[in-house]
């Protein structure tokens, strides 16, 4: 199924684009589109353990099933203020 | 599906715009008949930061979801303080040295509740708002990394409060 990737900060810089089409197999997680992700663009393993993660605009665990279509945010750690 | 990108809700009180910020206006917005006490905090760009000269700071923000942890992040305070009303403008694009990356206010009956919230609302930016900070500095550049987002961390906005109230 297709998903769509939102990338931020340096997650963006990594993979060269703010935005991703991803084909992922049905029921596949957040973690999932995470760890495909990393296959493409190695320097994504450095956020592995720090990513937070956000499914059509809400904040979601990695743990989140996807659904066909959704809009996937990966986010590195936040620097607000 | 995503809702249309939007950069602040619909009262105001909660905004992420390119555009310079405005203390006087957040003051406005949370101001009513039964407050005693507003208390507004400026967040301000500086020269220096980690022993590097900065020149100047890009911030970048995911907007829908910024603003829904700024209402997170009032909730949480008038869960906590009873009345207290947040209102939180943040920048994105381009900030200079001095000017303001984040304006908020915090209104209350009673002043000690407003400090407390106010001070509450700036350490829950830095915890759980999705902004990031790109420091431009003398040689060269760097994103900054603080805390993992976590909205449902309890231990992290319990030790939010814990800043708030010491």
């Amino acid at each position: 199924m297709l998903v769509k990737v939102r990338l931020f900060a340096r997650l963006r810089e990594i993979a060269g684009a703010s935005e991703l089409a991803r084909s992922v197999p049905a029921g596949a997680t957040a973690r999932v589109l995470w760890d495909q992700l990393a296959v493409d663009f190695p320097a994504l393993e450095d956020y592995g353990n720090v990513v937070s993660c956000a499914v059509n605009d809400d904040y979601a665990r990695l743990t989140a099933t996807l659904n066909e279509g959704d809009e996937v945010a990966f986010l590195p750690p936040v620097s607000g203020g | 599906m995503p809702s249309t990108p939007r950069e602040t809700t619909a009262d105001g009180r909660y905004r992420v715009t390119s555009k310079p910020l405005d203390s006087t206006v957040i003051t406005r917005l949370v101001s009513a008949p039964g407050c005693g006490a507003v208390v507004t905090f400026t967040g301000l760009v500086r020269d220096a930061n980690a022993g590097r000269r900065v020149l100047w700071l890009d911030y970048e923000a995911y907007e829908p979801l910024a603003l829904k942890a700024f209402e997170q992040i009032g909730d949480e305070a008038a869960g906590r303080w009873a009345a207290v009303r947040l209102a939180i403008h943040h920048r994105t694009g381009r900030v200079a040295i001095g000017e303001a990356s984040v304006i908020l206010a915090a209104a209350s009956a009673h002043r000690a509740d407003a400090f407390a919230a106010s001070r509450f609302a700036i350490e829950r930016i830095k915890q759980i708002a999705p902004i990031w900070k790109h420091e431009h500095f003398e040689g060269g550049e760097v994103w900054i990394e603080g805390a993992t987002a976590d909205p449902l961390d309890i231990a992290a906005r319990e030790a939010a409060f814990e800043r708030a109230c010491s």
